[in-house]
């Protein structure tokens, strides 16, 4: 397992990543999520050996890798734009690592054809990397990566260059192909989908520190505070009185700070409370409403299809427990 | 066709330059030789190509130029790396070094390998003295910094993530080195291999010296031909043969220059720490520092050598015109004018490099269109594969007629010197400039920027380093040369070689300190020279 | 977006301020001393008999004369003089004998007697009467209408003598002794094929052998004789008394050298008298010559006192009018040999091919 202690890793004076300590169990798959910026990047280079440790240690099954350099450590690192290498073919580029360790031929020629499958794109074994589109690229980076079953792979937005219905697909397959080969994978991103998808923990990272980290739903269900509850795709906070009284109205306990999904509050003619239609948007699934709820504000709620709901109509309101999140913070 | 039609238009100036300066005096040379009594004789110049000596003259340039720039490469790579990668303290100085002996008179080189190498030398229990590898050892010391530069810019422009890549797969330093870093820098590589190769095959002087005169190559030969023996006939037949050689090694390094996929995304990379891996690399560049330095100290020290001990006379003797009143002018205003002319020289190869490097890189929409960029390339390497004694002589006798009557023109010695430098600047910067990935251009233009405003914003930025890199490459060039010069220079402003050769063809004690001191100021010109264009930076672009 | 317009604008300046630093007078386009004089029309003669005009003298990278009498002469004559000096004397005959239907100067200085033949043949040379006559004994046999001869200097066999003191070895007299095995590895010289001392040498040794010279060449090979490129390879590289490294002492140099030895009132180098070979350099006024005139006056001043009596110390030879002085270093150190090898210019233009194609053959051997 990966074990990251106190690690910083500093640029001139500033440090791009600030005392991060991770645990990382095999076979597990760890997202670190962050804004651009907040060193999740320098992070993945640094457990990948490609950045200096000012401090701090990482380690694989106990032995520190500070004498390890790169390409001895055994982890395969998948970039952003996936670096495939412009000048060999698909085949050459997924057989790069299984070359390097003076693989038989045909075994290579078999492997190679058992990744091409396996990221759904046999025949393409020719190709140049100039000639593919931004998914093939990232699944052939992927199918390069898994080559030589790494013990751990690092991510890098692997699926952040990628338009939506392709980063779907794509992050649905890439799950399955981690868990079908049992890949210990680090992966960062900025997106909380894409985090979500692919990720069995979750690391929160703000300004080179970690933040928050555990099991995805532990994180999901109680972000640490305002910003991280943001970050994970709640779409307000509220506080005080408003938050008291969201609260009451589900039937909770008073919390001075409760994080609300977009779907948090669902039209309902027997909720308890009561709120005027600002906007109404129809999409495929629900209708969402922006309302404004007395004594609480302005929010996000959600409308059956089909309601007939305007905005200036009055609606009542429930609260869907499910989605929503108390916030562990006072005054 | 309308687009070859358009690259046609923006060649035709390049083209018609060099077809004047080159195309015209090479072939007017050459036909001194084929024709005969008013008829064409092709018989007595391919009846000299059967010359068994002919052959084996062929045959000797062809293996130690090499053998010569099989060693440059090797030598020249780590020192590359380590000069242009690595945060070595003073790195920027020892580059400007490693070109010193690209602009040192080879009389004066010839001289000082002759003291190191000869039987009374330092090295001499070597035997090197009069052997082939005498003359190796002399052709990679001139020529080891074309490698060290053009093969150093575009490494320091390279991207540094597939090597990453290559390194998270598993792959050591080495094979990052040989698997992804060397394939990508392969056109600056080919590209520098074949401007040594042909650097090396037209070597003259340094073959004369180093050599002795038992191995004669082409161009030695050529010269002893025209000049002594007034055979034009066997003069034109080995300028058709070297030629032909030439256009073969331009095609076959266009070939090996090729790459599937030459786009490549360019950053520069801060160079790094040196850490304790880097010993090799290090140590070769200070091995091979120290090589090339050799000859230098020997010259310093020779220069500083006034008879009863040391001292700086020859020095202070620079401002007069010698012992005995061997030169016109003195040293100091001979500098002057190499200085200017050098400057003309740059501006020159730079406009018409800059041009011609633009012109193929740019992608070829079509196989056609490919081919005429391809030929284009070649073309422009020309000057550097054809004896300097061929076009001389040839300037003299089809540059004599209005309206191209230049054989007079102040103006012929820099555009001779710019016609050596061009090759080296088009080699700098096309590997950079065939790099950067077209869709930035259509970018620029999709939001509204002029073809000239393009080139600003996306192109600038990128090559202005290796622009640099060649103007400081053309100036030392200009700063060096001297076939051409001495053949063309007017002796009321000679440039500092043609001064040099003088001090050192006249004898006197005096004079041959003085040429020892004048070379040393000339390698020392050129270094700063060279140190302060790469330091010229306009805010923003060089930085990054 | 801003900072990239500045970018661009300051790249726009910079290219500019490179420019106008180019233009401005640090190249030669911007310089003022563009020089033109060559285009200028080249005028014979003016009214009151004097001359006026340039007159370009064609001679290679060896030619030197004092300011003050190239001043003198424009003054006297009133024509400017424009010297065009490049490349050895071999390349000054192969220039001359290439432009001979459209000469580059008006007159020439610098074809010796080992080149004379080939720039004649090519018909280069026009006919000129001067009005001092030189010896005899200088003037070429064929087309000495047309080159006049300037002046003289011999190769001869240098020999270090304080080396050969210091050791206790008498040094060598002739040709012959040079392949005596009492002088192994003490010779070297400069080559036949790239170095015109070298050419000489090797006549001198034609002169003397015949048609058995290689035989001679081999001997003096087998006996460890160097053959380098240069003379400056062979008196500063290899000569003892020349450079602190050189291990030989004995070198092909000139008869005037042993002046430019001296030390202490007496010359540490003596030449050889018994091994020279003469070379005699020629001016002249080329065929086709914008103006005659002036080169034929150029001609006529390169054989004047003082123009003779300033070669030795501008360009090493001695004068060939017997009433030019000599510097009194050269009367005293500098002896010139009573009777020089000589062969015939057109026997040297007749065989120089073939001879140089066995030469090589028989030192790579």
């Amino acid at each position: 397992m990966l074990a990251l202690r106190d690690v910083t890793v500093r640029y001139g004076d500033t440090p791009a990543v600030d005392d991060v300590s991770l645990d990382l169990a095999s076979g597990q798959v760890l997202a670190v999520l962050g804004p651009s910026g907040c060193g999740k990047s320098t992070l993945l280079r640094a457990v990948a050996g490609l950045e200096p440790l000012a401090s701090g240690s990482v380690s694989w099954d106990g032995a520190d890798l500070a004498g390890t350099p790169t390409h001895k450590r055994g982890f395969a690192l998948m970039f952003q734009d996936g670096q495939l290498f412009a000048h060999l073919s698909v085949a050459r580029n997924v057989a790069y690592a299984l070359r390097l360790r003076r693989t038989p031929s045909a075994r290579v020629a078999t492997r190679v054809g058992e990744l091409l499958d396996l990221v759904g794109l046999s025949g393409y074994d020719d190709r140049l990397p100039g000639t593919l589109s931004g998914g093939e690229r990232q699944r052939v980076a992927l199918a390069r990566a898994l080559a030589v079953e790494p013990r751990l792979i690092l991510l890098d937005e692997p699926l952040s260059a990628l338009d939506a219905t392709l980063r779907e697909r794509l992050a649905g397959d890439l799950r399955a192909i981690l868990h079908a080969a049992g890949t210990t994978a680090l992966l960062v991103t900025h997106d909380h989908e894409e985090a979500f998808a692919l990720a069995d923990r979750l690391a929160v990272m703000r300004g080179g520190r970690v933040v928050q980290q555990g099991a995805i739903d532990e994180v999901w269900r109680e972000p640490v505070d305002e910003e991280t509850a943001l970050f994970l795709g709640y779409a307000r906070v509220l506080r005080d009185d408003a938050a008291r009284r969201v609260l009451d109205a589900a039937g909770l306990p008073p919390a001075y700070a409760v994080a609300l999904r977009r779907s948090a509050l669902v039209v309902d003619d027997a909720g308890p409370l009561r709120a005027v239609v600002e906007s109404a948007r129809v999409t495929p699934e629900l209708v969402r409403l922006v309302v404004t709820v007395e004594g609480v504000g302005t929010v996000d709620a959600v409308a059956p299809l089909g309601g007939r709901v305007a905005p200036g109509d009055e609606v009542s309101l429930r609260v869907d427990v499910t989605r929503l999140a108390l916030l562990p913070i006072t005054p | 066709m309308r687009r070859i039609a358009a690259l046609v238009a923006l060649a035709a100036a390049p083209v018609l330059v060099l077809g004047v300066l080159f195309v015209l005096p090479v072939a007017g040379m050459v036909a001194e030789g084929f024709v005969e009594d008013g008829h064409l004789a092709p018989g007595a110049v391919l009846d000299v190509l059967a010359r068994p000596r002919v052959h084996r003259v062929a045959w000797f340039t062809v293996w130690t130029s090499g053998v010569a720039t099989a060693l440059a490469v090797a030598l020249g790579l780590p020192a590359a790396y380590a000069l242009h990668k690595l945060a070595l303290p003073g790195r920027a100085a020892v580059r400007a070094a490693l070109i010193v002996p690209f602009v040192l008179p080879t009389v004066v080189v010839g001289v000082a390998f002759r003291q190191l190498l000869g039987e009374g030398g330092p090295l001499g229990f070597l035997g090197l003295d009069g052997t082939p590898a005498a003359i190796v050892c002399g052709l990679v010391f001139f020529n080891v910094a074309v490698v060290v530069r053009t093969v150093g810019v575009a490494w320091e422009s390279l991207d540094p993530r597939p090597g990453q890549a290559a390194a998270a797969l598993g792959a050591s330093p080495w094979q990052v080195l040989r698997t992804v870093t060397l394939p990508a820098l392969r056109p600056a590589v080919v590209g520098a291999a074949s401007i040594v190769f042909l650097f090396c095959a037209t070597a003259f002087g340094i073959v004369l010296t180093l050599g002795g005169v038992r191995h004669a190559t082409i161009e030695t030969e050529i010269y002893l031909l025209t000049t002594t023996v007034f055979d034009l006939q066997a003069a034109a037949a080995l300028s058709v043969l070297q030629i032909v050689v030439v256009v073969a090694l331009l095609a076959l390094s266009a070939r090996l220059r090729a790459t599937p996929d030459p786009t490549a995304q360019r950053t520069v990379a801060p160079p790094r720490a040196v850490r304790r891996s880097d010993a090799p690399v290090v140590v070769a560049t200070l091995l091979l520092l120290a090589a090339m330095l050799l000859p230098v100290a020997t010259l310093v020290l020779g220069s500083l050598d006034v008879g009863d001990g040391w001292g700086l006379d020859n020095y202070r003797a620079l401002a007069t015109a010698g012992e005995d009143q061997a030169l016109l002018v003195p040293v100091t205003a001979a500098l002057v004018t190499s200085l200017r002319t050098a400057v003309d020289a740059m501006w020159m190869a730079l406009l018409v490099g800059v041009t011609v490097s633009l012109i193929v890189t740019r992608r070829s929409h079509s196989v056609a269109e490919r081919r005429v960029r391809s030929t284009l390339d070649g073309f422009f390497m020309l000057p550097l594969g054809v004896s300097a004694v061929t076009l001389g002589f040839g300037f003299l006798i089809t540059l004599d007629e209005p309206p191209l009557d230049l054989r007079d023109s102040p103006l012929l010695v820099p555009m001779a010197q710019a016609l050596v430098a061009l090759p080296l600047v088009v080699r700098s910067l096309a590997p950079v400039l065939g790099g950067i990935d077209d869709r930035q251009r259509q970018a620029a233009a999709s939001l509204g920027a002029s073809p000239w405003r393009t080139l600003l914003t996306v192109d600038l930025p990128v090559v202005w380093k290796p622009v640099l890199a060649a103007a400081g490459f053309a100036f030392a060039v200009s700063l060096g040369e001297f076939g051409a010069t001495s053949f063309l220079a007017r002796d009321t402003d000679p440039t500092l070689p043609v001064v040099i050769f003088r001090l050192i063809g006249h004898p006197g004690e005096h004079n041959y300190g003085m040429a020892l001191a004048a070379s040393v100021v000339l390698a020392a010109v050129t270094a700063v020279v060279v140190l302060g264009v790469e330091r010229l930076r306009v805010p923003g672009v060089g930085a990054f | 977006m801003l900072h990239v317009r500045v970018r661009a604008a300051l790249t726009t300046s910079s290219l500019a301020a490179v420019t106008a630093l180019a233009l401005a007078g640090c190249s030669l386009v911007g310089g003022d001393d563009g020089g033109t004089t060559a285009s200028e029309p080249s005028t014979s003669s003016s009214a009151d008999g004097k001359g006026s005009g340039t007159v370009v003298l064609a001679t290679h990278e060896s030619f030197h004369l004092p300011k003050k009498l190239v001043k003198a002469f424009e003054a006297e004559t009133g024509y400017d003089l424009e010297v065009r000096a490049a490349g050895d004397a071999g390349t000054l005959a192969t220039k001359l004998s290439l432009t001979a239907d459209n000469p580059i100067a008006d007159a020439a200085f610098g074809v010796d007697n080992t080149f004379a033949s080939r720039p004649l043949g090519e018909g280069a040379f026009a006919e000129v009467a001067t009005t001092a006559t030189p010896p005899a004994e200088y003037v070429l046999p064929e087309g000495g209408d047309r080159l006049v001869p300037i002046d003289s200097a011999n190769v001869c066999v240098n020999v270090d003598t304080a080396w050969f003191e210091k050791e206790g070895v008498e040094p060598p007299q002739t040709l012959e002794d040079l392949t005596d095995d009492r002088y192994r590895d003490l010779f070297v010289t400069p080559g036949a094929s790239t170095s015109s001392p070298g050419m000489a040498f090797f006549l001198a040794t034609v002169a003397e052998f015949g048609d058995a010279w290689p035989d001679y060449w081999t001997d003096l090979l087998d006996n460890g004789a160097e053959v380098v490129d240069g003379w400056e390879d062979a008196y500063y590289g290899d000569f003892t008394a020349g450079s602190d490294n050189g291990t030989r002492p004995i070198v092909v140099s000139y008869d005037s050298s042993p002046a430019f030895t001296v030390s202490g009132g007496r010359t540490t180098t003596a030449a050889l008298l018994d091994t020279c070979f003469r070379q005699v350099e020629y001016a002249g006024v080329l065929e086709g010559a914008d103006n005659p005139a002036g080169a034929e006056a150029l001609v006529d001043w390169m054989l004047t006192d003082e123009v003779q009596s300033a070669l030795p110390e501008s360009m090493y030879v001695f004068p060939v009018m017997p009433e030019a002085t000599v510097p009194e270093a050269w009367a005293e150190f500098a002896p010139q040999p009573a009777d020089p090898y000589e062969v015939d210019p057109d026997e040297i233009a007749a065989n120089r091919e073939q001879w140089l194609t066995e030469w090589t053959d028989v030192i790579s051997r």
